[in-house]
């Protein structure tokens, strides 16, 4: 549609004006609806539901209960819905919530193309917008928005962590095995430029496809190029089965595993015998500081197992919110997006966070090491934290982004 | 070192032998679809959730009731039998009259609730399983590290695969089957009871994807979807194999398996398309798959 009727501009110059009317009369009365609406779009049925799913629900729901349930004395609400790895579904959730259901704040779960196809419907509705699990750089690059922030972590973020700090620590042969489709190139693109600034080597890279029944021969490919780091460019049961079979056919003798994109919940599942002395790199651990560990402890209580970095993210994404709606007192987008630009995020998730102009937050990240079976004190007591990434090293520089609003 | 195509000729009989064990698992499952479509005429997409129960079966004895794996060898495939036997009985009797179609629906219905449900309680990362302590390890072949397991996986496929065509091709029972299916009530004449030779052929159908599921617990992670990665690709196999036919079925799976780790190591990407482009040939060539009669 190139061609608006002159009646629908006329008719939504009438409505800006009388909603500057409205906004002009009742100072006090700036939250519209007279309620806090969240909505939290993301995958509860599929491959990526244990990393957030209804466990990124529970952590907001303690986030809006902590905040006792309202904030400038308006009550909050929480909407939440699968999109099933649909990125179709998702926009016309996201559009239906914003049209509809007066939302105020979308925080989008995991999936890159589900999170890419609900920014552009959160900027096109002038609404902020919060992703916390799609790992894709080109949110904040290529394609940022004005209303998008990108909380936990980014592809270039990963790629940067392992990377350098693997290489730097002296794995300077990298072989890739790659899940062939748009995430897995990027992930080892990334990976590779990296690493060869690191002073590293590429050996190789073998593509798989997504899903793939069998690894084992991808892995002998891998072993034949005699490199010393194994980097999994794939994501969760393909990076799974893959680790399976290298302890199977003692790949893990000769090569270290660095998985590029990987949460608790895979180390977890897959157990510390057959991940033990992996690297990795993600935006929280539970089992890091006293608060972190307390904030760990009570999401157990609820759901049974400890939080993946993402569920942590969930909380203090919809924290912060609540917070800055209360300090603008409104919870108009500008106006909220001003107060979390003003000021630094200090909370158990992230020490002295700050939002960039291409909507990252910008925060340390940590390159972990798995534990070994025998120094794990306790369940879920994985990894011990091998370096800190801290502030700005981690993310994209201004000479490698692409996006207007931070030239 | 001898080379083909550039690759090393030890490399390519690691690759070979890998084919021929992931052969071994299609063949064991489009031996048990081979088996029900042949005897029964029905397209049994419950078939990777079968394999899937079995995998959860073996994890579930472990993991609840410390049985070990040999246990949940010989109970995995009966209950998964049991099981069999119970959807045969109460849903699948029902529809034997009707247009094949309604079949597949309601087994492909079944599938996904019960994926569904397992979904829910068990999520989605999904659980370990360790090889049993006697087969692990490896066996060093000079050209190649053969996992013990692996090794295991090939030797009971075949036997299974083996005996399974000798039941059904070469003994009264199976003879018994046959004319079941070609003329029930003919054979029940005879004083045979058909109606539960039907029943115990699903049940077997559904206990070789049981056990196949077992088998694999300990080579891939135990999710609820294992079983919908696979079974697309084992259908490909019975289609090429010539819908029914056992020996189609049991040939066809190890011979894809053979050339889709052949795909692995000359052109990677292909591998998870290549089943496919030989079914869409096979299908020009020959409508009925390589070892289906022409009706």
């Amino acid at each position: 549609m190139k061609i608006r009727p002159v009646s629908t501009t006329l008719a939504s110059f009438a409505l800006a004006g009388a909603a500057a009317l409205g906004l002009a009369a009742p100072a006090q009365a700036q939250i519209s609806g007279d309620v806090v609406r969240v909505g939290i779009i993301t995958d509860m049925s599929g491959v990526y539901a244990d990393i957030d799913g209804q466990g990124g629900v529970e952590a907001i729901k303690m986030a809006i209960a902590d905040a006792g349930g309202s904030v400038a004395g308006k009550k909050i609400e929480l909407l939440y819905a699968d999109h099933q790895n649909k990125a179709d579904v998702a926009a016309a959730k996201a559009r239906e919530w914003f049209d509809t259901n007066g939302l105020d704040l979308l925080v989008a779960g995991t999936n890159s193309g589900a999170t890419l196809a609900m920014a552009k419907v959160a900027a096109e509705k002038h609404k902020l917008f919060i992703s916390v699990g799609g790992g894709t750089s080109a949110l904040t690059n290529e394609q940022c928005q004005p209303t998008t922030i990108h909380w936990a972590y980014d592809t270039t973020a990963l790629a940067k962590g392992t990377g350098s700090a693997v290489t730097a620590a002296g794995g300077k042969t990298w072989y890739f095995l790659q899940a062939d489709y748009a995430f897995g190139a990027a992930l080892e693109g990334d990976t590779a430029r990296v690493v060869e600034a690191s002073g590293g080597k590429v050996l190789g890279v073998v593509k798989h496809p997504l899903s793939a029944s069998d690894f084992s021969s991808f892995l002998l490919q891998a072993q034949a190029s005699k490199a010393q780091i194994l980097g999994l460019a794939n994501a969760g049961g393909d990076t799974i089965n893959a680790i399976k079979a290298a302890n199977e056919f003692g790949i893990t003798k000769s090569m270290k595993l660095a998985g590029l994109l990987m949460f608790i919940n895979d180390v977890h599942s897959l157990g510390l015998k057959a991940t033990q002395g992996m690297y990795l790199t993600d935006s929280w651990y539970w089992n890091k500081t006293p608060e972190t560990r307390a904030r760990g402890r009570r999401y157990f209580d609820v759901m049974k197992k400890m939080p993946s970095s993402l569920q942590a993210a969930d909380y203090s994404a919809v924290a912060n919110y609540l917070a800055a709606v209360k300090a603008a007192g409104s919870d108009d987008t500008d106006k909220v997006l001003a107060k979390l630009k003003a000021g630094k995020v200090n909370d158990m998730f992230m020490k002295d966070g700050w939002l960039r102009a291409d909507g990252s937050m910008i925060h340390d990240m940590y390159l972990m090491q798995v534990k070994t079976p025998e120094t794990s004190k306790e369940p879920w007591d994985y990894y011990n934290v091998v370096q800190v990434i801290k502030g700005e090293a981690a993310w994209t520089t201004k000479a490698e982004s692409k996006c207007a609003a931070w030239k | 070192m001898t080379e083909i195509f550039g690759v090393p000729l030890q490399a390519l009989l690691g690759q070979l032998l890998l084919g021929l064990v992931n052969g071994s698992f299609y063949a064991m499952l489009s031996l048990g679809l081979a088996v029900i479509f042949g005897l029964l005429g029905v397209v049994n997409f419950a078939h990777g959730a079968l394999y899937m129960l079995g995998a959860y079966a073996a994890w579930f004895s472990m993991d609840r009731w410390g049985l070990s794996y040999w246990w949940a060898l010989l109970l995995g495939p009966l209950a998964l039998g049991v099981l069999g036997a119970l959807v045969e009985r109460t849903l699948l009797k029902r529809l034997y009259g009707l247009d094949p179609l309604y079949g597949l629906l309601l087994t492909f219905g079944l599938a996904l609730i019960v994926q569904g449900v397992f979904q829910q309680f068990y999520g989605s990362s999904g659980q370990s399983y360790s090889a049993p302590e006697a087969l692990s390890g490896a066996t060093d072949l000079g050209f190649m590290m053969l996992p013990n397991y692996r090794g295991w996986v090939v030797a009971v496929s075949l036997t299974v695969c083996v005996g399974t065509w000798f039941l059904i091709e070469r003994t009264r029972l199976g003879a018994l089957l046959r004319a079941g299916t070609e003329n029930p009530t003919l054979v029940q004449a005879f004083g045979v009871n058909v109606p539960l030779m039907v029943t115990l052929t699903y049940a077997a159908g559904a206990a070789l994807a049981g056990l196949a599921g077992v088998l694999a617990a300990p080579v891939t992670q135990v999710t609820p979807l294992m079983g919908s990665n696979l079974i697309i690709i084992v259908f490909a196999v019975v289609v090429i194999g010539g819908m029914g036919s056992i020996v189609g079925s049991i040939v066809t799976g190890l011979a894809l398996g053979l050339v889709e780790g052949l795909t692995r190591v000359f052109y990677p990407e292909a591998s998870s398309i290549v089943v496919f482009v030989i079914m869409a040939l096979v299908l020009m060539v020959r409508p009925a798959g390589l070892f289906g009669k022409e009706k």
